[in-house]
């Protein structure tokens, strides 16, 4: 990951929070959005935070730590690309994510693990995945 | 408290089904065509009689429209609102506003699909969801087995309080000519399944059929001029909390914890009241978590609730009494055929599974990743 310096201010013309965020992530940071009125964070990203409908945001980089709200796996067949595991990530920060928890078989995820967001490339584009957190 | 209530304002006085199970041939509008066919000829009124057209569907832009054009009508209202597989309930409810303030004399709410012998698979949108197609879920599925993960972890519900669900749905439709799966099914036979999404088997799933429904509205005034007993809305409420799974604040809570209230506050019923309850059950655990949120028992208990085979057939709660989605017919939107089947329980029509005298039905529909959530009362005329 690079290091990013300061907050990304989500401004009223020019891109909007989406691209903020996404392009904040193809440079190798996760942020989430946290309102400047209300403190608290939300995702996706918006334009008015949806907790009290300031559009005063920034994206700050994300702690990254995480906890399994839920967790299923998606049965597929090998050729359809094997068993998947979904998850519903808790960020640290509170907010919620639909992910991915790799590094650990589909059917081990259990609810409350603790893990760490990863981000990797599939097809073509970064993409949040987690990972357990080492000696958790 | 602003303005004054619907209650009882409106009714229905005619419906009909088309094409349960399979319609091979036959196009989602051929059977929206049959079904509104059969819902005029249940009330002895005639095409050119509909001045009100409500429909959703999950493949046309403007649904609503592309009905009244097949029928060849010319509506005055045409209202397609689509809040997912409840849309139908809640197009009661402004129906039953439209016909209150006089803007349509005779409301058409309609659904039809041929999915299975069509598409030959579950027809969802085609939008792309942003933040989650990343990770390859697959509607609806993959939300309700989130929520069922999530329920089993905090509440201790088991599988086999959500197989209960399907064995008990299957005991309706053993009684019913019309339910697309019948036969013995065991809670070994859902627990044994094929696993689709951890912890929902393929028998926790509703079935993919074709289908078609329509009914018949209008208001109280004239609803006793029809042959048959008019079925009134006594209540109906709707309240939504998200779209997509991942923006659900609690997954096991809906907003049927909201509308179900309010609903029933309209109707002014007590859970003592209903005579049938018909919830949606696209998934063995929906049923489950509406008898929570509805207030049927306390939140969390829903599995235990269930696992004396209370809503088996002869098991003294009866609920979707036509074999639900899980086991009489799922056409991608399952919401009218709630209205259909608590129609015809009001009216004494279901032979078999006929309930003794019932007066009183509360049908429950669901929309979405459990998004959008409606609750409507309905009643004999001896309830207004």
């Amino acid at each position: 990951m690079t290091t990013m310096e300061t907050a990304i201010r989500v401004t009223a013309t020019g891109p909007g929070p989406e691209r903020l965020w996404r392009d904040a992530l193809a440079a190798g940071d996760l942020t989430l959005p946290f309102c400047l009125d209300c403190g608290r964070a939300h995702f996706y990203p918006r334009v008015l935070c949806p907790h009290c409908g300031s559009n005063a945001i920034e994206l700050r980089r994300a702690s990254g730590r995480g906890t399994v709200y839920s967790t299923t796996v998606l049965r597929r067949r090998p050729q359809d690309g094997g068993n998947l595991n979904i998850a519903l990530v808790d960020f640290a920060e509170g907010p919620r994510m639909m992910s991915r928890i790799d590094g650990i078989d589909p059917e081990a995820v259990a609810i409350g693990l603790a893990v760490e967001a990863a981000i990797v490339e599939e097809e073509g584009a970064p993409v949040v995945v987690f990972r357990p957190v080492e000696g958790a | 408290m602003a303005g004054r209530s619907l209650r009882g304002s409106a009714a229905i006085v005619g419906a009909g089904q088309a094409g349960i199970g399979s319609a091979a041939g036959r196009s989602a509008f051929d059977l929206v065509g049959d079904a509104t066919h059969a819902a005029l000829a249940d009330c002895g009124l005639k095409l050119s009689d509909i001045d009100g057209v409500f429909s959703a569907t999950m493949v046309n832009a403007m649904p609503a429209v592309n009905v009244a054009e097949y029928l060849g009508l010319r509506p005055k209202v045409t209202e397609g609102t689509n809040t997912g597989g409840g849309s139908f309930l809640a197009h009661m409810q402004w129906a039953a506003l439209a016909l209150d303030v006089g803007l349509c004399e005779v409301a058409l709410i309609t659904y039809g699909s041929n999915q299975k012998t069509g598409a030959g698979k579950f027809v969802s949108s085609s939008e792309v969801v942003p933040f989650e197609a990343p990770y390859k879920p697959r509607y609806a599925v993959t939300p309700y087995a989130l929520a069922a993960a999530r329920h089993m972890h905090e509440f201790g519900t088991t599988r086999e309080h959500l197989a209960e669900v399907a064995v008990a749905a299957r005991t309706w439709a053993n009684l019913n000519p019309e339910a697309t799966a019948r036969g013995p099914l065991s809670i070994e036979d859902v627990l044994s399944a094929r696993m689709v999404s951890d912890p929902l088997t393929l028998r926790d799933c509703c079935l993919v059929t074709d289908g078609a429904g329509a009914v018949i509205m209008t208001r109280a005034d004239r609803a006793k001029d029809f042959p048959k007993a008019p079925v009134y809305m006594l209540g109906v409420a709707a309240e939504n909390w998200h779209r997509w799974v991942s923006s659900m604040p609690d997954l096991t809570v809906s907003s049927a914890s909201r509308s179900g209230p309010r609903a029933m506050e309209m109707a002014g019923v007590g859970h003592d009241d209903l005579d049938l309850v018909m919830l949606y059950d696209a998934f063995t655990i929906t049923p489950i978590m509406f008898l929570e949120d509805l207030g049927f028992c306390p939140k969390g208990e829903g599995g235990r609730f269930v696992a004396d085979g209370k809503l088996r057939h002869g098991g003294g709660f009866p609920l979707n009494t036509n074999g639900g989605g899980l086991s009489c017919v799922h056409p991608g939107m399952y919401g009218l055929f709630l209205l259909i089947e608590a129609v015809r329980q009001l009216r004494g029509e279901c032979g078999a599974r006929q309930l003794p005298d019932p007066k009183v039905a509360l049908c429950h529909g669901n929309g979405g990743h459990w998004s959008s959530q409606v609750t409507a009362i309905l009643g004999l005329e001896e309830t207004l």
